[in-house]
């Protein structure tokens, strides 16, 4: 039985989802284009058993979700770029201690304040490189409101697989516009729930000791078993350690649960991919231009396709590579100077195929600003 | 494919955004329509020009925003010294006389409703002035069922004020189905 249509913003659409995905607890500071997030689970959570608290800041509030997660919650924050800013710190402590946790970015225009309420994909590398030192990260991100819901599910259900912080990408478009949704009735969509160790109270409980699979089981902090968490490299105790084959464990561990799989983890879609020779690559509101692009082109019988991204990062540079590999051009639309357009040159092995049409002033991407650029790069002038 | 863009432009307060999204929303609905709802977002939305875009579709639309729109409606002349110009040709600018003196003629059909004083004369309130803008709009082009945007209304409205914003969207919409042929400008 379809679930139930409704009409709403892309914000409420990435709530509706992480209330689906089990979310138990938020904790954040509001921030424009991303308010109506923590706005509509101060009261849709409580009243399901669940705890919303407004911080002091960006900084509290990612502490807070990682504590609230040890203590065997779902959890998530969300922010726009000045808030990620202050996050990065507290994040490369989740990606050290292994905290699943969800933390939505609605992109605005950047560095510092910025544009607040205009549109831009530029924390595209800022979910990569953020934080300081050589680690891996999950980023997600969606074009409608019902990938939105659905990938906002993933994010949950990917931060319990892999134990890591899951970023969400969305963009003020996506965030603030409206349009239909069909939500998903209970059971329609997979949840990942917590791996708990099935270690009792009183025995030994190593909390940084993979199974076989090389997952973590983890004890609700709090509960039966006492041990320490800490952004040190640490041993299976969980205790600080700077034992060379220990760090050097801990640091693979860290960067290969999650880039070993990558094609697990990559979620895209493509358009009238396989006869193309215009490849229009796009994620976000973005990718939204881009279709309106290649399904007009269609219409007059041009070979243009779209590979809509919605795995980020870890970039999926092999299926990125066989899905345009063959395309005569391959043309990357973000609103930004070029994140993703260099994962997809190094994607290719003829990498000057591959050209950048953006667009950087707070004005989302027209379909015509698209087609100006596809018509200066075939040569045929403005 | 019918698809109609529509942009609804003001100032702050006069409730063009709150109309845009309950049209947009008895289509999707109501109507087994596809809408898209966007707005101009920030200080303009407090007071300065305010731009709210809907389209209405029965495919699914992917470029959300409306550049060049099939409905214009300005209830400022500001908006409409701004977005005037940028109607399709052949389309429908829908003005109030209180608020707009037309300067220049566009290649559309020129509606002045007065709808500032039919909500003034009838109802003394003019918070409804953008619920008998949606009634003026749908008398012209029946975009989506009149009973859509009243079952709509009746969810947004908090109850003390529903029957005045129903009694505004009923008036606007006897307004233009009365006036239609009348105040018409054809170019």
């Amino acid at each position: 039985m379809p679930g139930a249509v409704r009409f709403m913003q892309g914000n409420e659409a990435c709530v509706e989802g992480a209330l689906y995905a089990g979310l138990e607890f938020f904790a954040g500071y509001p921030i424009t284009p991303s308010s109506e997030i923590a706005e509509q689970l101060s009261y849709r959570l409580p009243r399901q058993g669940g705890r919303f608290i407004q911080m002091e800041d960006e900084i509290a509030s990612m502490c807070a979700i990682i504590g609230a997660s040890l203590t065997g919650r779902k959890v998530l924050t969300a922010t726009s770029g000045p808030g990620f800013s202050l996050m990065q710190e507290a994040l490369g402590f989740a990606v050290m201690a292994e905290i699943p946790c969800v933390i939505v970015n609605v992109q605005r225009g950047g560095p510092s304040t910025g544009l607040p309420t205009h549109m831009s994909q530029g924390d595209v590398n800022q979910a990569r490189w953020g934080t300081h030192g050589d680690h891996a990260i999950i980023a997600l991100t969606a074009s409608n409101h019902q990938d939105v819901f659905a990938i906002t599910v993933e994010a949950f259900n990917m931060a319990e697989t892999f134990r890591t912080p899951v970023v969400l990408l969305f963009d003020e478009v996506v965030g603030h516009m409206r349009e239909r949704i069909i939500l998903p009735q209970p059971g329609e969509l997979a949840l990942v729930e917590r791996l708990r160790t099935s270690v009792p109270g009183g025995v030994d409980y190593h909390p940084y000791l993979p199974r076989e699979d090389g997952r973590l089981p983890m004890s609700d902090f709090g509960g039966v078993h006492r041990y320490n968490v800490t952004g040190l490299y640490h041993d299976m105790w969980g205790f600080p350690s700077e034992n060379p084959k220990v760090v050097h464990g801990l640091i693979r561990h860290l960067v290969d649960k999650i880039e070993s799989n990558v094609d697990n983890i990559a979620r895209y879609k493509a358009y009238y991919i396989d006869d193309a020779r215009t490849v229009l690559v796009s994620y976000g509101a973005s990718a939204r231009s881009a279709l309106h692009v290649v399904e007009s082109a269609r219409r007059k019988g041009q070979k243009f396709g779209l590979l809509e991204l919605q795995t980020l990062w870890p970039f999926p540079h092999d299926i990125v590579g066989e899905a345009v590999g063959r395309a005569k051009r391959v043309i990357v639309v973000e609103m930004n100077m070029g994140h993703i357009l260099h994962e997809v040159r190094k994607a290719l092995t003829n990498p000057s195929n591959v050209f950048l049409v953006n667009r950087l002033d707070g004005v989302f991407i027209t379909p015509t600003d698209i087609r100006q650029a596809l018509r200066l790069i075939e040569g045929k002038g403005i | 494919m019918n698809r109609t863009r529509l942009v609804f432009s003001g100032s702050g307060g006069q409730g063009v955004v709150t109309a845009a999204i309950i049209l947009a929303e008895a289509a999707v609905l109501h109507d087994g329509l596809m809408a898209v709802q966007t707005q101009s977002y920030g200080a303009a939305a407090r007071g300065g020009a305010t731009r709210a875009e809907v389209i209405i579709s029965d495919a699914p639309i992917n470029y959300p925003m409306v550049v060049q729109p099939n409905i214009l409606v300005c209830l400022t002349q500001e908006a409409y010294s701004l977005y005037a110009a940028t109607i399709r040709p052949g389309g429908l600018l829908l003005t109030d006389p209180h608020y707009v003196k037309i300067e220049r003629k566009v290649d559309a059909i020129q509606q002045q409703v007065p709808m500032h004083d039919t909500v003034s004369a009838q109802i003394g309130n003019l918070m409804v002035l953008n619920s008998c803008m949606l009634g003026a709009l749908l008398g012209l082009r029946p975009l989506v069922r009149p009973e859509s945007v009243l079952t709509v209304l009746a969810r947004h409205v908090p109850g003390q004020f529903m029957d005045i914003n129903r009694r505004a969207f009923c008036s606007g919409l006897e307004l233009t189905k009365a006036e239609k042929n009348r105040s018409e400008i054809r170019v």
